[in-house]
C-alpha cells in the first residue's frame, strides 16, 4: 500500500497528464468518428484553460463553476466556427481548424489580460487526480453510449457516405456540428483541469504541436471505439517516462515504437481487441478515419 | 397526385441536363423512367431527391412546394431512393445500414441510453429492420455481416431495404437491376411488384426495358434532358419519337 502511495506521489504529474491527454484524445475522437479531420482542439483546450484560470483569479469563481464556464466558452466558440468550417472537407477542413488554433494562440499572445507571452502564473493547483479520472470515466461512458445511439449511427453513416446519409434523412451538417461542439466542450473541460495541475499556462502550450499530438493520440490508439484514444494517450504520454533510462536514445526508441504501431496496427492499438473485425474491414477497404 | 414537377431544369455549365421536364406520379402507381445514356434520368431523380438543387421549375409533393429542400428534409417527407452505383455503408453491418434508414422514423435515444436499464427486447425498430432484411431476401442470419462483404447484387437489395426502412411514400430506384444475373433480376421484379401491390408509389429508372414494361403502369421517356414521351408501356413502344431516340432516324445496319 505504501509502495502504491509512493508511486502515486512520485508520478502524480505524469498520471495527471495522462488523464488530461486521454480526455483530449476523446475530444478529437468525436469528430474523427464522424469522419471529420479537425485540429482545433488544442485551441478549445486553451479557451477552457484561460477562462477557468481567469475566472478563479479575478472573480473568485468556485473551481467547478470555473471549469464548467471554461468548457462552455469553448463549446460556444465552436458553434459559429463549425458552421463556417464544415463547408470544407478532408485536409482543407484540417487546415482551416489549424488556422483557427493559430488565431487563438496569437490573440492570447497579444492580450494583456491573458498575460501575453508570459501567460498566467500562480494558478492554484486545485485539480486532484480523481477530478481528472472521474471526468475521464464519465466522458468515456457517455461517448460509448452515444456511439450506439441514433446520433452515433448517424456519425458512422456520415463517415461512410455523406450523400447516402443525407438521402436517408440524416441532417449531415447538424450532426457534424454537434460532434465538433461536443469535442470542444470536452477539450475545454480538459484545459481547465490541466491549467490547475501545472501552476502556469502560456500560449505555447496550446499551439500546432499540441493539436497534432492530440490527433496522434487518437489515431495511434484507434478510432473504432472510445478505448482507442485512451490507450493511445496513455501509451504515448507514459512512453517518455518509461524510456527515461535510455537517456539520449529515448527519442529514437519512441519514434521506432510509433512507427511499428502505425505499420502493423494501422487502425490503432485498440484493434488488438477485435483483430478479426479489423481484418474484415480492411478487406473491403472501409474507411474509419477521415 | 403524389409528386409533380413543373418545368424542372438543371444545367451543368453549358449543358442542360434536365430541360423543362414536367413529370407527374400518381399515388400508388409505378412509373418507369427510361432513355438513352446521358438523357438526364439520374439528374432528374437527383433533383427530386434533393441531392442537387434545381436551376428552374418547381417540385410538388402532395401539392406542397418542396423545391430547394435539402435531401434529408425530403427523406423525412417520404422520398426514399437507391443509387445507381450502390452506396451502402460498407463498413457497417447490414442491420446498422437498415437502422440508419429508419433514422427519420426513430426518436433520438441518446438520453435513454445514458441511464442503465434492462435491455429492451421488444425494440420495434430492431424488429422492423430485421423483417425488412428478410423481405428483400437477405436472410436474417446475415444481418451482422458488414455490408461491404456482401456480393454486389445483395448490396443492391440491402440498399432497397434501407430505403424501405424510412417508410417512404415514394420509392425511387435508380437502375436496381444493373449488374444482376437473371435469377436476381427476377427476384427484384417480384419484390417491386409486391411493393406496388401494397400501394407503394415507385419511380423506376432502368436500362432493362423489359423490366420497366412489365412492372410499370406508365412510362416516361427522356432524351437530351427533355421528356419526349409519357404513356402506357404499349403506347411508348409504338411512339415514333421514342423509336427515333433509341434507334436514330436513319436505319442502322
Amino acid at each position: 500500500m505504501d509502495a502504491l502511495f509512493d508511486f502515486l506521489r512520485t508520478y502524480s504529474t505524469t498520471i495527471a497528464v495522462i488523464g488530461v491527454s486521454a480526455l483530449l484524445a476523446l475530444s478529437v475522437w468525436v469528430t474523427l468518428y464522424a469522419g471529420q479531420l479537425t485540429l482545433g482542439n488544442a485551441a478549445f483546450m486553451a479557451v477552457g484553460a484561460y477562462v477557468a484560470a481567469l475566472l478563479g483569479r479575478h472573480l473568485d469563481a468556485p473551481f467547478p463553476l470555473a471549469l464548467l464556464i471554461g468548457a462552455f466558452a469553448a463549446a460556444l466558440l465552436a458553434l459559429p466556427l463549425g458552421a463556417i468550417v464544415f463547408r470544407l472537407r478532408g485536409v482543407y477542413l484540417a487546415i482551416a481548424t489549424l488556422a483557427f488554433g493559430e488565431i487563438v494562440r496569437v490573440i492570447l499572445l497579444a492580450t494583456p489580460i491573458t498575460g501575453k507571452g508570459q501567460g498566467l502564473n500562480g494558478i492554484p493547483p486545485t485539480t486532484e487526480l480523481w477530478h481528472i479520472y472521474l471526468s475521464l470515466l464519465i466522458v468515456a461512458y457517455v461517448l460509448w453510449r452515444v456511439q450506439g445511439s441514433t446520433i452515433g449511427r448517424a456519425w458512422a453513416a456520415i463517415r461512410e457516405d455523406e450523400i447516402a446519409s443525407a438521402s436517408q434523412g440524416i441532417a449531415v451538417g447538424q450532426h457534424k456540428l454537434a460532434a465538433f461542439v461536443i469535442g470542444a466542450l470536452i477539450a475545454g473541460w480538459a484545459g481547465g483541469l490541466s491549467a490547475h495541475v501545472t501552476f502556469s499556462i502560456d500560449p505555447s502550450d496550446f499551439g500546432f504541436t499540441k493539436a497534432v499530438q492530440v490527433l496522434v493520440f487518437a489515431v495511434v490508439g484507434g478510432v473504432p471505439n472510445v478505448l482507442g484514444p485512451i490507450l493511445g494517450a496513455g501509451l504515448l504520454t507514459a512512453l517518455p517516462e518509461v524510456l527515461r533510462p535510455l537517456r539520449d536514445y529515448r527519442d529514437i526508441f519512441q519514434g521506432a515504437i510509433l512507427l511499428l504501431v502505425i505499420i502493423y496496427l494501422p487502425r490503432g492499438l485498440v484493434t488488438f481487441v477485435d483483430v478479426r473485425r479489423t481484418r474484415r474491414l480492411s478487406r473491403i477497404g472501409a474507411v474509419d478515419v477521415a | 397526385m403524389l409528386l409533380e414537377t413543373v418545368g424542372l431544369t438543371k444545367r451543368f455549365g453549358g449543358v442542360t441536363a434536365v430541360d423543362r421536364v414536367d413529370l407527374r406520379i400518381v399515388a400508388g402507381e409505378a412509373l418507369g423512367l427510361i432513355g438513352p445514356n446521358g438523357a438526364g434520368k439520374t439528374t432528374l431523380i437527383n433533383l427530386i431527391s434533393g441531392v442537387v438543387g434545381a436551376d428552374g421549375g418547381t417540385i410538388r409533393l402532395s401539392g406542397a412546394d418542396v423545391t430547394g429542400l435539402p435531401a434529408h428534409r425530403l427523406a423525412a417527407l417520404g422520398i426514399a431512393r437507391t443509387f445507381q452505383g450502390v452506396r451502402v455503408f460498407k463498413g457497417l453491418t447490414v442491420h446498422d445500414n437498415v437502422l440508419i434508414g429508419r433514422h427519420t422514423r426513430m426518436r433520438s435515444d441518446v438520453l435513454a441510453r445514458l441511464l442503465p436499464r434492462p435491455r429492451d427486447m421488444a425494440d420495434p425498430d430492431r424488429a422492423r429492420s430485421l423483417s425488412l432484411i428478410e423481405r428483400v431476401g437477405l436472410g436474417r442470419r446475415r444481418s451482422d455481416v458488414l455490408a461491404g462483404e456482401l456480393p454486389y447484387g445483395d448490396q443492391r437489395r440491402l440498399e432497397i431495404a434501407r430505403a424501405l426502412a424510412s417508410e417512404p411514400r415514394l420509392l425511387i430506384l435508380d437502375e436496381p437491376a444493373a449488374g444482376m444475373n437473371p435469377t436476381e433480376s427476377a427476384g427484384l421484379r417480384a419484390l417491386i411488384e409486391s411493393l406496388r401491390a401494397e400501394g407503394l408509389t415507385i419511380l423506376l429508372i432502368e436500362h432493362d426495358v423489359r423490366l420497366v414494361m412489365d412492372t410499370c403502369q406508365r412510362v416516361a421517356v427522356l432524351n437530351f434532358g427533355r421528356k419526349i414521351a409519357d404513356g402506357t408501356p404499349a403506347e411508348i413502344q409504338r411512339d415514333p419519337a421514342v423509336r427515333e431516340a433509341y434507334l436514330g432516324t436513319e436505319a442502322v445496319a
